[in-house]
């Protein structure tokens, strides 16, 4: 019989996050700390929003970019707080999550054999869309005493003329970290100097706790070779509707949209009637729940670093990324160990890609209680495993 | 402040070092302002929510609209004075609308409550109206849902 399967598809890997899902799933009384989502439900008026449209007999298909007087909101949005300015007619986008906004911009700039540079350790589809779209990812790694904050030099250093397109994620998952005005200049000067189109991924532009977000099109002449894409999942805890947003240039989004329109059509329209009501109204929720998060972040780093687990402080999003050196562990063992022993679930570094070896990531979108009983467990974790005194001095000199 | 005041407010047993972390500001701060706050009496008391239906212990709670006939250098103050000061009224706002008092009563059964109105509140000097709305079932009280939370939907382990 001929092989079935791509061979593409074929030699993907698969997700490595899977096989531990499976585990967490045959356990009771686990606290988990691996999940990518917040804990709080969609606001009330958002979900309300919906079912109110549904009332109404709004269930048809919206026009493929997205119901115009979303578009509108988003570039208005946009406009306001960035000081970035889209036309919502051909500069806008609404998708079915980042998730499809990513897939759709690497197939819509990339030929077969064409390199993105991807910061690592990072989200886990970046590496398998780019290989998808038909191009060649290329890890560029960044690193604990960095703060995790990609440096232009070690990117100019992987760009060859292949190099077409960078790919950011700030505030980052797994890290949490935020760029800063100075890197995310140099990062401008370089992307302007070769040339390459910037996917820069802002999907936890709102959980921002050090510093407010800086919208990477907002620096001089990154408008016109940046794609931003960003989405409601986070910021308004809306994860399963499934609805975000591309902006940028009208011949990239145009091309999205082309591939858009013959394969997801547009995204629901429950979905978008909820994304307008939480652009009209859902800021003061969000607010809260950010201010939640920043909250239970200082507690829980501190923690972290307290029991032997050392954490920079995270700027962003809702993970803290803590080095395990000090248990002589590899990460997936750290995790699945962790697991066995004191049911605390948490996501192996090496699952955002090798140079995320040695760390895990933890979620603190948790309740205080649930994340307070979590590191009391993981002490006792630490304690058991903490590796010989010298080994351990070794691991604390190199942190 | 605010957020000093939102974390205990939330729960009033977070302690001042958890607080001082959770607000990156050093401990000694945290304690001083909930101690002005105390002093000013911003922070009144930190009390406990609960359920005493499942406690077991049946309680009854009315509201009773109040009609007042109003005076003259005092308005209505001093026959909301006379209602709040009985153990048995549990809170006592000045409204708009048809009636002037709205008060909330609690006691061991309809009976003792439909009581205390007929004797207390109808009588006391000024008070020409009383309506009274029996509470069947409280679905939220003071910012607290009453029924079991929502549990967490989420998949244990996402990307």
């Amino acid at each position: 019989m001929k092989p079935r399967i791509a061979h593409g598809v074929q030699s993907l890997p698969s997700s490595g996050i899977r096989r531990f899902f499976d585990l967490v799933a045959t356990l009771d009384d686990v606290i988990s700390l691996g999940v990518g989502e917040p804990d709080f439900v969609t606001p009330w008026r958002i979900r309300e929003a919906a079912i109110y449209s549904l009332e109404h007999g709004f269930t048809q298909y919206t026009s493929n970019a997205g119901l115009p007087a979303l578009r509108t909101a988003i570039a208005r949005m946009l406009a306001q707080t960035y000081g970035v300015e889209y036309h919502p007619e051909s500069e806008v986008l609404v998708t079915v999550g980042v998730s499809e906004a990513l897939d759709l911009a690497l197939r819509a700039i990339l030929n077969p054999g064409d390199e993105v540079l991807i910061p690592e350790p990072c989200y886990v589809s970046y590496r398998p869309c780019t290989t998808l779209a038909g191009g060649i990812p290329v890890g560029v790694p960044t690193l604990a005493e960095e703060s995790f904050r990609v440096r232009a030099e070690r990117l100019a250093a992987a760009i060859t003329p292949r190099t077409r397109a960078l790919m950011l994620n700030y505030p980052n998952n797994p890290t949490g970290a935020s760029l800063r005005r100075a890197n995310l200049q140099a990062i401008a000067d370089l992307a302007e100097q070769h040339d390459l189109i910037v996917l820069s991924d802002e999907i936890y532009a709102d959980l921002s706790y050090a510093a407010p977000h800086i919208c990477l099109a907002s620096l001089p002449g990154m408008r016109d070779r940046t794609l931003l894409l960003n989405g409601f999942s986070k910021a308004y805890a809306m994860t399963g509707w499934r609805v975000g947003y591309a902006c940028g240039p009208a011949d990239l989004i145009g091309a999205m949209t082309k591939i858009h329109q013959y394969t997801m059509l547009c995204a629901s329209m429950p979905s978008q009637q909820a994304a307008l009501e939480a652009l009209r109204n859902g800021q003061g929720d969000r607010d809260e729940m950010v201010a939640q998060y920043s909250e239970r972040r200082r507690l829980f780093v501190r923690y972290l670093n307290e029991i032997g687990l050392p954490c920079h402080e995270p700027d962003g999003a809702f993970y803290a990324f803590p080095s395990i050196g000090s248990t002589g562990l590899s990460s997936e063992a750290f995790a699945e160990q962790l697991l066995r022993e004191e049911r605390v679930a948490v996501v192996p570094g090496n699952a955002f890609g090798a140079v995320g070896e040695g760390y895990v990531r933890c979620s603190y979108a948790a309740s205080l209680a649930d994340l307070l009983e979590a590191v009391a467990r993981m002490e006792r974790f630490v304690r058991r495993h903490a590796a010989s005194p010298a080994r351990t001095a070794v691991t604390a000199t190199s942190q | 402040m605010q957020r000093i005041l939102r974390i205990l407010e939330r729960d009033a047993r977070t302690s001042p070092t958890a607080i001082a972390q959770m607000l990156g500001m050093p401990e000694e701060d945290v304690r001083r302002v909930i101690q002005e706050c105390e002093q000013r009496r911003i922070i009144r008391r930190h009390k406990t929510v609960i359920d005493w239906e499942k406690a077991g212990d049946e309680r009854v709670y009315a509201f009773i609209d109040v009609k007042v006939q109003p005076a003259r250098e005092v308005g209505f103050d001093d026959v909301a004075a006379r209602i709040f000061r009985y153990p048995e009224v549990r809170s006592v706002y000045l409204v708009s609308g048809a009636h002037d008092l709205r008060v909330v009563v609690e006691g061991s059964s309809m009976k003792e409550v439909a009581f205390f109105v007929a004797e207390k509140l109808a009588t006391v000097d000024r008070v020409q109206a009383t309506a009274t709305y029996f509470i069947l079932k409280k679905y939220k009280e003071d910012g607290e849902v009453l029924a079991e939370p929502e549990e967490d939907r989420r998949l244990a382990v996402t990307p």
